[in-house]
């Protein structure tokens, strides 16, 4: 934390523009699922980590006035686009924050770019945000499907998982993910020996998994999210699939969706992740201070609008006005961050956030010494391995 | 002739056998729609809701007081069912007399905040819940891997289902039932309690939802929406059977799980309406229901 300021302190002195910061208004909105799917893993818990970030930046001490409102975009772009546009046109929001749902964030981060603001997303996943439909307002902060394919893939198609078949959610999402894992494993010497695309949302998974585990792979690669991987992994145990020697990859799960499962049925999983609650005593103590409004431990995505709240604050801080969204994110794309709960991070020329992603496995129940002690770290992918690089047309600090 | 469909037959045993194991959770569900529906001529779109209330009463069982599955497999239907007759003294038997529209409302509405409620205090990732120690573990068919407790939901998906159809169809109380339904001045002249007899219906079907619940509660994620996504499948396989018809509806159940076992195999991406278009088909051929007497 002290870091975080002194660097931005002598980042502030280097710029040598003395600011006055009690003329500085900002206005934040949390955009989220607070109803559906992914109301735990983003939420409510993501206005909460955003108040905290205003809290911890100190922003009433330095005469900033902050406010933080939220609402819920139900998962759908229309609901999405609408709020967004009446927070940046009637309610002079400044910058939109989590927005979980690749659809709703590509909608919301066109919009931002047309009011000049500025979406800080830490929910969605799809890489297109940085992308094909990359705008100079969007920073994408905690993590995407390249990186989530590179981190999983990579390494169960290294540890000897050879031949995968994949169970993919039939939309955006699930398609995104299942292609970029492909490539992974392609590259990593593996191969697809088949793939199955079930129904977004299915509360059966048996008779996919059967087909699965007919195919004859080594690793049956989960391609959706949510209550879906939940219960794939529940029926696969149930099914005699793990114990059977096929390995299972979650390609993407959060800390909430394994704390639903419980270590019994979810030991041995591995996954990626941008943050863990339990890596390291800032993060602890952070995490701590989560719990205590939440009654949960915080996910990535929690941690995600936190330190880009942070960031941002820091970068209006020392642009001294957060009116124009563009300027603001130019000046967070110059900044050397180093986050409290991220690391060294650094804001790209397309928006895209390098940071650390870091491979987990399930802890079985006799390590787990408490019903949030879910994870051992297996490895470290750095910032440059994990995402993709950057598309030329895509760097905004070029122009 | 299995091979030219590209699939073997072992593979089409193994498909047929889980088609039904997700056809009695149909079968039990719409069930207690059809009760409900043929005797009290309400449209309990709250039912999905029910169901998710009886696995997280089971789950509250376990983990509030440390009762475990086989007590909870009664328990949790009787106190779900006590939910459904406050609900129905309270509210739904002052629309009786009101058109099907207004108890279908009503439902909904009760559906929404049910389901509110529980997301708001246990969050939507969902509760884990283990599988009995019992039946842990499976047998080797030969042709598929069946593990014991679904077989155990098939077995006694198979003997509620019949046991409530022999009731209704076949014993005195059963009788009475119908006859109210037809005439509840009249039966009510020969000294029979019919307010009471609706009521203990109400509860009944409703625990039938209950039932399910605690059934799915170790082999589905514990979450609050896991009725919703459920319901209108529900409410699909109790028109095909015919509205009203309890044999139908149980039927219906289990065949509408098969034919969407199977659909999985051959065109996943169908299988989340596969049901619908045979609705839809079945509608238009015949409107009754499969089970169903014309009106």
């Amino acid at each position: 934390m002290r870091k975080f300021a002194i660097s931005a302190a002598a980042l502030a002195a280097m710029m040598g523009t003395p600011v006055l910061a009690q003329d500085i208004n900002v206005k934040l909105g949390v955009l989220n699922d607070r109803s559906g799917v992914y109301a735990d893993l983003s939420g409510e818990g993501s206005a909460v980590a955003t108040r905290m970030a205003v809290e911890d930046f100190g922003a009433a001490e330095k005469g900033m006035n902050v406010e933080v409102i939220s609402a819920d975009h139900q998962n759908k772009p229309d609901v999405g686009s609408n709020i967004a546009r009446e927070w940046y046109d009637v309610d002079g929001v400044n910058a939109i924050i989590d927005v979980p749902t690749s659809s709703v964030a590509l909608a919301v981060a066109d919009i931002t770019a047309e009011k000049n603001g500025v979406l800080l997303d830490s929910g969605a996943g799809s890489t297109v945000l940085t992308r094909e439909q990359c705008q100079p307002t969007t920073v994408h902060w905690t993590y995407d499907t390249a990186a989530l394919a590179n981190g999983t893939g990579g390494a169960v198609t290294n540890a000897g998982g050879e031949k995968w078949f994949f169970l993919t959610a039939d939309y955006a999402f699930g398609h995104s993910l299942e292609e970029n894992t492909m490539e992974v494993v392609k590259q990593n010497g593996g191969e697809v020996v088949g793939s199955v695309r079930h129904p977004f949302p299915s509360q059966d998974f048996s008779s996919f998994l059967l087909q699965a585990q007919g195919s004859g792979a080594d690793v049956i690669g989960l391609a959706n999210a949510g209550g879906d991987t939940v219960n794939a992994i529940k029926q696969a145990s149930e099914f005699g699939i793990t114990q059977a020697g096929q390995k299972l990859a979650a390609l993407l799960m959060f800390v909430t969706d394994v704390h639903s499962l419980g270590a019994e049925t979810a030991q041995g999983l591995n996954l990626t992740e941008a943050f863990y609650w339990d890596q390291n005593d800032t993060t602890r103590e952070w995490s701590a201070r989560f719990e205590e409004q939440m009654g949960s431990k915080p996910t990535m995505v929690h941690a995600g609008a936190y330190s880009a709240t942070m960031a941002y604050l820091e970068a209006v801080e020392a642009v001294g006005s957060a009116e124009d969204g563009r300027a603001v994110v130019a000046k967070m794309k110059e900044m050397d961050i180093d986050d409290p709960l991220f690391g060294k991070t650094k804001v790209r020329g397309d928006g895209r956030v390098i940071h650390d992603m870091y491979l987990f496995e399930v802890k079985a129940p006799g390590e787990s010494e408490g019903e949030w002690d879910l994870y051992n770290q297996v490895s470290t992918i750095s910032g440059d391995d994990a995402f993709l690089p950057m598309l030329d047309e895509c760097d905004f600090t070029k122009k | 002739m299995f091979e030219l469909l590209g699939i073997s037959p072992p593979v089409l045993m193994g498909q047929l056998l889980l088609g039904l194991i997700n056809g009695s959770f149909y079968a039990v569900l719409s069930l207690g729609l059809a009760v409900i529906f043929g005797l009290l001529n309400i449209i309990n779109f709250a039912h999905g809701a029910l169901y998710m209330m009886g696995a997280f009463v089971a789950w509250m069982l376990l983990n509030y007081v440390g009762i475990g599955y086989w007590p909870a497999l009664i328990l949790a239907p009787i106190i779900v069912g006590a939910f459904g007759i406050l609900l129905e003294r309270t509210m739904l038997s002052r629309l009786y007399h009101l058109d099907h529209l207004y108890g279908l409302l009503l439902t909904f509405g009760l559906a929404l905040i049910i389901q509110g409620l529980f997301r708001n205090y246990y969050g939507i990732s969902g509760l884990p819940y283990q599988i009995p120690e019992v039946l842990s573990g499976g047998q080797n068919l030969g042709f598929m891997f069946l593990p014991n407790y679904r077989g155990w939901v098939v077995v006694a998906s198979i003997i509620v289902c019949f046991g409530t159809w022999f009731m209704i169809e076949k014993t005195r109380l059963g009788a009475y039932l119908r006859a109210a339904t037809e005439n509840p001045v009249l039966v009510g002249a020969f000294g029979v309690n019919v307010p009471l007899m609706i009521m203990l219906t109400y509860g009944f079907g409703v625990a039938l939802a209950g039932f399910a619940g605690v059934l799915a509660a170790p082999i589905y994620s514990v979450n609050p929406n896991m009725g919703a996504d459920l319901i209108i499948v529900v409410f699909a396989v109790v028109v095909i059977g015919g509205m009203g018809s309890i044999m139908g509806a149980i039927l219906t159940g289990y065949l509408l799980g098969i034919i969407e076992g199977l659909t999985r195999v051959f065109y996943p991406e169908g299988s989340a309406v596969v049901i619908f278009v045979i609705m839809a088909i079945v509608l238009m051929i015949k409107p009754e229901g499969l089970f169903g007497r014309p009106a």
